[in-house]
Order: C-alpha cells, then structure tokens, then sequence
C-alpha cells in the first residue's frame, strides 16, 4: 500500500514536471485574442461580431490569436498546442479555425480543424495568407488583413456544408461520459439509498432512491432509456447493499415523505464568454510570413 | 465499522477493475488509432509525390538524378506493407521508418534544387502542391507528436504499480517509439517546414 502511494506520488511528480516544461498558452478570454495591443477595441468588436454571426449561423467556431512572439517554438508548434488547449469547433464536428499571427516574427498561421479541412483546405488557407492577408500586412495595416483574411474564412465556411448548429447547452452534456460502475456514482447511492431506505423500508426506499437517480440521470443525459437503466442499477444497489447501512433497523416504516427532490429548471446560461466547443486538430492549414 | 470496510472493499473492488486492466486497454486503443493516424498522414505524402514529381519535370527536365530519386524513394515507402500491427514488431518498425526517412530526404532534395528555377516556383499548380506538401508535412509531425505522447502514456500504464502486474498476467509489453536516429534523419528536411518532434519524455 504504501509502495503503492509512494509510487503514484513519484509519477504525479513526474507528470507536473513534464507539465511545467510548456510554453503558456494564453486564456481563452474571447474570439479575438490580442496580446499586443495591434487592433483598437473597435477591430476586436468588429471582428467579434462578425465570428459571433458565423457560430449561430453555422455553428464554426473561428478564434483570432496575435502573439508577439511564439519563440523558442515555430508557429506550426505552437499553434497545435494552442488549437489543443482551446478545443476551438464542435465537438466530434471539428469545425474550428484558428488565426495565429506571430507579430515579431512576422509569420502567421491558419489552422484548421479536422471537420474544416475539406473547405479551407491547405492550398485554400495558403492563398488567403498570401494573396489577402499578407499584401495588407506588408504595407502595415494589420486590423485590415485580418479582417480581410478573417471575412474569407468565414467566406469559405459559409460555403462548406455543416450539420445545422445546434443551441448551446450541447457543451455541458457533451463532456459527460455516463458509466454506472463508476465509483463516484455508486458510494453517493449507496451511502444516501441507504440513508433513504432506513427511513422508508427497504422496498419503498429502493424503489425511492431509485427514482431519484433516474430522475438525475434524465435531467443529465436526456434519454430515458439511460436513465431507466440507471435508476434500476441504483434501486438493486440499494436494495441488496444490506451490510451496509442496515445499522438502524427500529427506524423502518416510520413514515413516508415525499420523494424526489426539485430540479430548478437550470438552462444553462450564457454569459457572454467564449469556450471552445471541444472540436480536435490534425495539424491542416497553412503558414506564412510577410 | 462494517459499513465503513464494506465500501472500503467494494472501492477497493471497483478501482481494480478501472485502473488496472481497463486503462491498459484504453490506453492501448489509443497508441493503435495514433499510429493509424502517422500510417494516414504519411500515405497523404505519398500520395502527393507522383503529381509533384510530375511538375516538377515540366520546368526542370534536366534534374532527372534528382526526379530518379524521389520516384525511387516513393516506390519503396509504397512497397512496404504498413499495416496497424508494425508497432508490435520492432524490426519492421524501424525498416518503415528508414523508408520514410528516406523519401523525406529525396523530397528535401528535391526542394533545394527547384530553388534554382523561379519559373517553377512562381507556378500556380506547383505553389499548390507546395502548399499541400508543406500542409502534409506539418500533419505527419503531429501525429507523430500524438504517436509519441500515447506510447508514452501505454508505457508508463504498463510499468508504473499495479498497472505493471496486469500488463505481465496479460502478456502486454511496451511499444516501440520513434527514435533518436530517425528524428535526426528526418528534421533534416530544411524547406519543407517539418518540426522536429520533441524527444519523449523518459
């Protein structure tokens, strides 16, 4: 046991040493991220708002990152890493696009998402960079390119066939992974099904815990049939666990009291904020320099 | 008392069962789709090379040791069967990777000497095979980086406590990696941009 702890303890070691080798990636604090004070509060709303249309036209995600430098990585590297952390696109639709602009080394990047990359193919995302945003960036206009290059892109999605968007909650339910063995489902049922069932009687209690876990399980994961299934695994538990909290056997049948606890109605709200929707990234896109 | 031992053992029971054997499996479900992913990216260049090659040999008929070569080279990556099993067999591993390595090479070769042809280089076709080279190129380092990251986490599952005892009883051994050698051989490669992927962590 203790070799055991000891031994975890040496990989967390490891893994937050390995963790503290990277380069930060900046938060994700809007669509446009600039961390060199190029473009005035005006480019950025412009610029949001015309990304914030896209996503509830069609659902893209599409985020701009200035940096003043991505050293002692290339932008290639760098960009990936922050595609990863930023999860930009839908999740399992990959529709996300990232624009990296790395002003001191003069180079930039698209990066596209694996749902993306048959519309904003490479050789695509290579000409917007060369042919609109680079000319613009040559000549020093900076909010010009990227307004220009970022109207393209969005252009060229526009054109791209996408399932249709879907409203905003898809991002709660979606990080959810349901597995009924799991542990952290099962010790708070049975520590509060027994809790239930030594003050409604073993029938009545199951059948009440289980209930209630069906209820959670169809307010989490909007399917009944998951959440039948769920409330059955939970009533078993409880009902079998005995040598668990049978430790107040006087106290059964001692009344009945309602059931099921309210649900506030819980829609999830939008603050104004900006999170990537989990969409994934393959290293498509193109780089440039001016 | 009891009831604190019972979940202590039913804990006990259910964190077995989830950490041992069933994260071997993930994480070995996890190195085979990244290795299909390297196998994808690298059949994407492949598949690049004719056409490029064929570009190339409109404008620069006279660099046909140069042309001979990557065609050569391509031919070999195509002769080896790259199936999702190569990972379990070191020998075939490493006779994939020096093919690859080598097609990287002719293909950098060929980049610096269509460098002395501006006619080429300003051709539109060719600029979009460039585009699409260099694209593919930049996909094959991530996925090898993703390659590279999940035979780390597979190899640290199979040999960290108590992980190490289920992957014995099962017969699971650490995967082959890319190489020190084959990451120098292929960041070689000066035009086309093709990062060297960071060596993994031990």
């Amino acid at each position: 046991m203790i070799a055991a702890r000891a031994s975890l303890l040496a990989l967390l070691v490891c893994w937050a040493f390995a963790a503290a080798a990277d380069v930060a990636v900046p938060p994700l604090s809007g669509r446009v991220v600039d961390q060199t004070g190029t473009l005035s509060a005006s480019d950025i709303s412009a610029l949001t708002q015309t990304l914030k249309n896209l996503e509830t036209r069609k659902g893209s995600q599409v985020a701009v990152l200035i940096v003043p430098t991505t050293a002692p990585e290339t932008i290639e590297q760098y960009s990936i890493r922050v595609a990863e952390a930023w999860k930009i696109g839908r999740k399992k639709i990959d529709d996300g696009a990232l624009l990296v602009v790395a002003k001191n080394d003069r180079k930039l990047r698209i990066e596209v998402g694996y749902g993306l990359e048959g519309a904003l193919t490479d050789v695509t995302a290579s000409r917007i960079i060369d042919e609109i945003i680079v000319p613009k960036f040559r000549s020093g206009d900076f909010a010009g390119g990227i307004s220009a290059g970022v109207d393209r892109i969005v252009a060229v999605i526009d054109g791209e066939k996408l399932s249709a968007p879907v409203q905003r909650q898809q991002s709660n339910s979606g990080s959810l992974n349901f597995d009924p063995l799991n542990p952290f489902f099962i010790i708070p049922v049975l520590l509060f099904g027994g809790l239930i069932r030594s003050l409604l009687g073993r029938l009545i209690g199951s059948v009440a815990s289980g209930g209630l876990v069906a209820l959670i399980a169809w307010y989490f994961f909007a399917s009944l049939l998951a959440a039948v299934l769920a409330g059955a695994i939970a009533a078993i538990f409880v009902m079998f666990s005995d040598s668990i909290t049978s430790s107040a056997p006087g106290r059964r049948g001692s009344g009945w009291s309602g059931g099921g606890g309210s649900f506030s109605g819980g829609s999830s709200s939008d603050s104004g904020g900006f999170s990537g929707g989990g969409g994934s990234f393959g290293g498509g896109g193109a780089s440039g320099s001016w | 008392m009891r009831k604190l031992w019972t979940v202590l053992a039913a804990l006990a029971t259910l964190s077995l069962t989830n950490c041992g054997y069933n994260a071997i499996q993930t994480n070995d479900e996890q190195v085979k789709s990244a290795w299909s992913e390297v196998l994808n990216q690298y059949q994407r260049r492949a598949d690049l090379v004719p056409n490029l090659v064929n570009s190339v040999k409109g404008f620069a008929q006279q660099e046909k040791d140069v042309l001979l070569g990557v065609t050569n080279a391509r031919a070999k990556v195509g002769s080896i069967q790259a199936t999702p099993e190569l990972i379990n067999d070191p020998g075939a591993f490493a006779k994939f990777q020096a093919a690859q390595g080598e097609l990287s090479s002719a293909l950098s070769k060929l980049l610096v000497v269509t460098e002395n042809y501006p006619q080429l280089k300003s051709d539109t076709l060719f600029r979009d095979l460039m585009s699409q080279l260099e694209g593919t190129e930049n996909r094959i380092t991530v996925a090898r980086n993703r390659y590279i990251k999940a035979v780390q986490d597979y190899n640290v599952g199979v040999r960290t406590f108590p992980n190490n005892l289920t992957a014995m009883i099962f017969g699971y051994k650490e995967k082959a990696n890319f190489t020190v050698d084959n990451e120098k051989e292929i960041s070689t490669a000066p035009k086309v941009d093709f990062n060297p992927a960071p060596a993994p962590a031990k």
